[in-house]
């Protein structure tokens, strides 16, 4: 394990707005430099993305950049981050997602000369690589697509790369809809080790390259499949917030790989890498309820450097087009932080006890991310030798977290919960502590059909 | 409330190990695989789809009762075949081209087994020519599609239109986060329910319309 301490070991200097290494963009705009920023993020109304669709598509992209960043002039905003996350097709052709890339670009810098609004773009390819079943991890036509694409916007002048990778989720939704803690930490620890290390030492290549920032993965397709499947009540939460604390230690090999954050906005478990690693984390709750619920939308703020709504749709509301007026909620989210920063320590400390407070003992999920927690959960990881008993590690400090805070009265847990927790325990205790023990257990068990052992390194 | 039959309560409770004797017990007692899966089998996931939608218990509890319920299909299907029972409807479901998403699909697929219905899964990203094929060859009572994306919802549009132009009757339903029931409409399905509680008594209304 790269990290052996953590950079934040108090709890009330896990906090919004200020990392121990903040990071500057090219304009100048310091992140984690005492300064929250919002993160914009828009997506296409139902339109078809193909060759004949891409005129639509582009005018589409330019109407939401010249007026989303119209509208953070107006509200003089100090810096925004515009994250443009691809759909599948424009991976699949670079070469669409390129001209999507320079349209977003070019309307930044037009806003720039305009009014002096600075930006910053975060590069998002989306992960195309489980279109082939099972999944090719390394090689093949979809890497090989999203390896460009990566590439060609850091040469265009994306500052900040960033990805929601795939490697390990074909066995992890299985592992959920099953209760499987087991098979999580396999999917999450073992598989998605391995696929993050290899996949991040070729996008800190690239970066490295081209004078950019890797910024930081998420474990979205993990955690927050957990989180929407126990916020439709699929799922137990208490499962789904043991589960959110073991993404922790995949997403952090992209740290430990070079990535240096904004961490991406969709991995609550953000907090947790925060205190590890002392990089900037971006985070969203309540102003991206436009892309999915989440039971946390106040306490996701307290430890954010920027604030993102992860992604609405380009469709007209009353107020005007959507990312418009998302823009606009997430400028106001963060004045109110920043005003409280400036007030000094003391303010901002308050600002951000009241966001924990107020969701803390609603959810499990909530509880697990809040500082104090987080705080607990990273020293878990960092005490580990391995990214595996780190997953065990920090699985078993979220279950005894869960289970005091239940019995104190701390936190709200549904009745027919409560007997998850020594279900987890009884798994977490059935563990081996030899890594290749498990390794042979689990891929025993796994669907073979699903994933192939060799792209992850393993036979 | 009635006692249970003991098969039933193994089903309910995920006891999947007790399951092959008492199937046997029941064999031996003469009723007949028909009957035992009728009324048997398919009670027991009926009171445990009714626990979830009533948010008792989650799936993988449900799972567990799943389980249980194919440990007793393995015994009978052979049976059913050689007495040439098939059940009563056949569904096919896939997501729809372009789209990789599959765990709300997967999903109502199990629901739609719990009810004794049999459902060849086509898997994500399937493009229209091959759901009009699957039709064909197995001509099933009802089609679910599924499309998570709103990029991939003009896909289910082509996808309805290809299964009506090629002319085969069938009842389609559709489901999905970004769909709505103005949107099913719209394109021509016949079907629609917003979650997999739910997805059940969807087709069995639709099935029951064509009977
Ligand atoms: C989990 C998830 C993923 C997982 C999918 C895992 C899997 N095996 O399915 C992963 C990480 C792989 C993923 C990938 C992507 N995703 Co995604 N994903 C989600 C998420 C968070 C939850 C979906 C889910 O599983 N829900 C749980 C299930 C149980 O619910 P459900 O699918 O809605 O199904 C229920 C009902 O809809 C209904 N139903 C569903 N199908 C059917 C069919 C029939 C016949 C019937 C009757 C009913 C029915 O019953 C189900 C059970 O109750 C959603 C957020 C959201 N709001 O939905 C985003 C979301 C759908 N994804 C999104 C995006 C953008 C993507 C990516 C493009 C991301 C990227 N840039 O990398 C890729 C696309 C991959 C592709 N080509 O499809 C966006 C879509 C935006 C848009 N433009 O539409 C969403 C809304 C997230 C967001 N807010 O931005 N995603």
């Amino acid at each position: 394990m790269k990290y052996t301490s953590l950079a934040i070991d108090d709890p009330a200097e896990l906090i919004f707005g200020v990392a121990p290494h903040p990071l500057t963009t090219r304009e100048g705009m310091v992140i984690g430099g005492g300064t929250v920023y919002p993160e914009l993020n828009f997506t296409l109304p139902p339109i078809t993305i193909d060759a004949a669709g891409m005129a639509e598509v582009r005018r589409n992209y330019a109407d939401i950049i010249e007026g989303a960043l119209g509208r953070a002039a107006e509200l003089t905003a100090p810096g925004v981050v515009i994250e443009f996350e691809t759909l599948p097709p424009m991976t699949e052709h670079p070469e669409w997602g390129m001209e999507i890339v320079n349209i977003l670009i070019e309307g930044m810098e037009r806003e720039k000369a305009r009014s002096g609004l600075k930006s910053v773009l975060r590069m998002t390819p989306n992960d195309n690589r489980e279109f082939e079943r099972p999944p090719l991890m390394r090689r093949g036509r979809y890497w090989e697509a999203m390896l460009q694409l990566f590439e060609g916007s850091a040469a265009a002048g994306a500052e900040l790369l960033s990805i929601e990778s795939v490697g390990g989720k074909e066995l992890h939704d299985e592992a959920l809809v099953n209760g499987d803690l087991a098979a999580s930490i396999f999917s999450l620890c073992i598989l998605g080790e391995r696929d993050m290390r290899f996949l991040w030492t070729h996008l800190n290549d690239i970066a490295k390259k081209h004078g950019v920032y890797c910024a930081g993965d998420t474990a979205c397709g993990f955690g927050n499949t957990a989180m929407v499947l126990a916020e439709q009540k699929m799922i137990p939460r208490v499962f789904a917030a043991v589960v959110r604390a073991v993404t922790a230690v995949r997403s952090l090999v992209a740290y430990e790989c070079g990535a240096v954050g904004p961490g991406k906005d969709c991995g609550y478990e953000n907090p947790i890498l925060k205190a590890i690693t002392g990089f900037p984390m971006a985070m969203e709750g309540k102003t991206s309820a436009c892309a999915h619920l989440s039971p946390m939308g106040n306490l996701a703020a307290a430890t954010c450097d920027t604030w993102s709504n992860e992604s609405v749709q380009n469709i007209k509301l009353l107020g005007g087009m959507a990312p418009t007026c998302y823009m606009e909620q997430l400028i106001y989210d963060c004045r109110l932080m920043n005003c409280a920063r400036a007030e000094g320590r003391d303010s901002a400390r308050m600002l951000q006890r009241w966001l924990v407070e107020s969701d803390v003992a609603t959810d499990p999920q909530a509880f697990i991310i809040s500082p104090e927690s987080s705080v607990e959960l990273a020293r878990a990881i960092v005490g580990s030798d391995s990214h595996y008993h780190a997953g065990i590690a920090v699985a078993r400090k979220a279950v005894s977290l869960l289970r005091e805070a239940n019995a104190a009265g701390r936190l709200r847990i549904a009745g027919n919960e409560a007997g998850w927790f020594d279900t987890l325990d009884d798994t977490l205790d059935d563990l081996p502590d030899s890594e290749g023990e498990f390794i042979s257990q689990q891929l025993a068990l796994a669907d073979s059909t699903k994933f192939i052992a060799a792209e992850y390194g393993l036979t | 409330m009635n006692e249970l039959h003991p098969l039933t309560q193994a089903v309910i409770n995920g006891r999947r190990k007790e399951v092959p004797d008492l199937v046997q017990q029941c064999l031996d007692a003469g009723e007949d695989a028909k009957s035992i899966v009728q009324d048997r089998l398919v009670p027991g996931m009926t009171v445990v789809g009714e626990r979830f939608k009533k948010n008792e218990i989650f799936v993988p509890e449900m799972l567990v009762a799943a389980r249980a319920m194919k440990e007793a299909l393995k015994i009978l299907e052979p049976l059913l075949v050689a007495a040439g029972v098939r059940p009563e409807h056949t569904a096919i479901i896939g997501t729809v081209e372009g789209d990789l998403h599959d765990i709300g699909k997967n999903l109502v697929a199990m629901m739609w087994k719990g009810a004794n219905m049999e459902v060849i899964d086509l898997g994500v990203n399937v493009p229209p020519a091959k759901f009009v094929e699957a039709i064909a060859q197995h001509k099933p009572h009802l089609v679910g599609l599924s499309a998570l994306l709103t990029t991939t919802m003009p896909a289910m549009r082509t996808t309805v239109k290809a299964i009506r132009d090629a002319g085969i009757p069938v009842k389609i339903v559709v489901g999905g986060a970004p769909i709505t029931r103005e949107f099913a409409e719209e394109i021509g399905a016949d079907g629609y329910s917003r979650d997999a509680g739910s997805a059940v008594d969807a087709a069995l209304e639709l099935l029951r319309a064509k009977a």
